[in-house]
């Protein structure tokens, strides 16, 4: 299931909004994808990121892929677990976040997909 | 995920049980193959401590038998066939003019003038027409590609024996590394080799098809209460790159010399002749440019194949690298500058824009204790 407090994005982050301050993680069906994660490469706090652009990577035992941010604005703040346990996001993808953002345009989360909508993306 | 070209994929015979034990599965060289179950580290670690049990059916099989098989044999592979007895089996290269890479290959001799050549999954039809064509003015040799006739499994763990001892009378410790045998497991007719490619101790089954489901079950039943999971392609190859074993295709192909992927040791060079011999002689009597080495990663990220590589003696490239589950490293093979190439020369590897330094260290990642 995925939690219907948060917005999802096609390439399978989400993005819960407090404010104009945003959490960012990767959903349950990309950790599936992925497989056992083994390191994550979050962007540097103070960087500007940009909604839909390359924010970082995800790197998996067997593959590495992109990481997308759902929003734009400015990281605030990244996830220090992840460093040494870069599995929490298999092990608990809706809640092991990866970044927080400032949001520069808080009206780009409608762009986003629902809940509903997403489950239907992944069906 | 190009699920929709399932439909061309070959299958091999026990297709089904992976997709109903949950397996992930992807193309491999022309195979709808599992890649993983339960993950690829979990598979892995249970390997290195316990048993994993892998179908590697889509492998090929070719049979070289007649009065001069010997000759054929000695002819398209580069090792020396004269020092293996009847039930043994070695390591080789099936190489180009060029001495460099068709494929590499092991070489079983079942009986005085009958061997088996156990191939790479890709191009397997190839590879046999190419084995037949060059070995069609040797003499009496017939050349068979016999394989769908050969479902194999590979049980690798150190409990590897013991479990597989539990399926049949022949005694598995007269059998050495390198060596088989032939009885039955789980009541199947199987040729019991002792090889692999983990790094680790274990058996591969060389079983009728139709019976490939029947061993597999027993096997996995037999084996539950000692730990052993089934493995995907995904743990086969972070554990061959843990073991510095190497890809064909991958590590070495027809752009790579057999001295270049320092697999000297598996150049028969007292040979008459074998394909690729004079070009290898060359190469080493004038001296290598480059050799595949293995390498770690000394800053944070994990090298890929294709990145490229920075030596102060040169560029080079990535062959292998993944982040690997029990070493906990991010390791990796690649081809470099041969000044480049002493253990402790450090470099750079290009991690998507960013340069990222990394040292040479000997491709024998992991070596299993041995009692």
């Amino acid at each position: 299931m995925f939690p219907a407090d948060r917005r999802y994005t096609k390439d399978h982050e989400w993005i819960t909004v407090s404010g104009n301050r945003g959490r960012v993680g990767i959903t349950d069906y990309a950790q599936k994808q992925l497989g056992d994660v083994v390191f994550v490469e979050l962007p540097d706090v103070g960087r500007a990121v940009t909604q839909g652009q390359s924010a970082g990577t995800i790197e998996s035992v067997k593959a590495v892929s992109e990481l997308y941010s759902p929003a734009s604005g400015k990281v605030v703040e990244v996830n220090p677990a992840l460093s040494t346990k870069p599995d929490s996001v298999n092990s608990d993808p809706h809640g092991a976040w990866l970044f927080d953002l400032e949001l520069s345009n808080p009206a780009e989360i409608d762009n986003l997909l629902t809940s509903e909508q997403y489950t239907e993306l992944v069906k | 995920m190009s699920q929709s070209s399932t439909e061309q994929l070959k299958k091999t015979p026990l297709n089904a049980r992976h997709r109903a034990h949950g397996a992930r599965m992807v193309p491999f060289a022309g195979w709808d193959m599992p890649v993983e179950y339960s993950g690829i580290v979990n598979e892995h670690l249970s390997v290195r401590s316990k048993a994993g049990l892998f179908d590697v059916s889509h492998m090929g099989q070719i049979e070289v038998a007649g009065k001069d098989a010997l000759a054929a044999v000695q002819k398209i592979s580069t090792n020396d066939a004269t020092k293996l007895s009847v039930g043994q089996a070695q390591y080789s290269g099936l190489t180009t003019p060029e001495g460099t890479f068709v494929d590499d290959l092991l070489v079983y001799r079942l009986a005085g003038d009958h061997y088996l050549l156990v191939v790479n999954a890709g191009n397997i039809e190839q590879k046999y027409k190419w084995i037949a064509d060059h070995t069609r003015d040797v003499g009496d040799v017939s050349v068979v590609n016999s394989s769908s006739r050969y479902a194999l499994l590979a049980v690798q763990g150190p409990a590897a024996q013991a479990i597989v001892q539990a399926l049949t009378t022949v005694d598995l410790s007269s059998i050495k590394y390198y060596w088989f045998g032939h009885g039955e497991v789980a009541g199947v007719r199987s040729i019991i080799s002792r090889t692999g490619y983990t790094g680790e101790d274990g058996f591969e089954l060389f079983i009728p098809p139709a019976s490939a489901e029947r061993v597999w079950n027993a096997i996995l039943e037999t084996g539950s209460a000692a730990g052993i999971v089934p493995v995907g392609l995904g743990a086969r190859d972070t554990l061959r790159l843990e073991a510095g074993m190497h890809l064909s295709g991958q590590d070495i192909d027809e752009t790579t010399s057999v001295l270049e992927a320092d697999l000297g040791w598996i150049i028969g060079w007292k040979k008459a002749d074998f394909i690729g011999k004079a070009a290898l002689e060359r190469q080493k009597g004038d001296g290598l440019t480059r050799k595949l080495v293995g390498f770690e990663m000394i800053a944070a990220g994990i090298a890929r194949h294709g990145y490229p590589a920075y030596a102060a003696a040169g560029e080079g490239i990535v062959t292998s690298g993944t982040q690997t589950p029990f070493l906990k490293k991010a390791i990796g093979l690649a081809y470099l500058p041969i000044a480049a190439t002493a253990i402790g020369t450090e470099f750079e590897i290009d991690i998507r824009g960013r340069r990222a330094p990394a040292r040479v260290v000997s491709a024998k990642f992991y070596k299993r204790s041995r009692s």
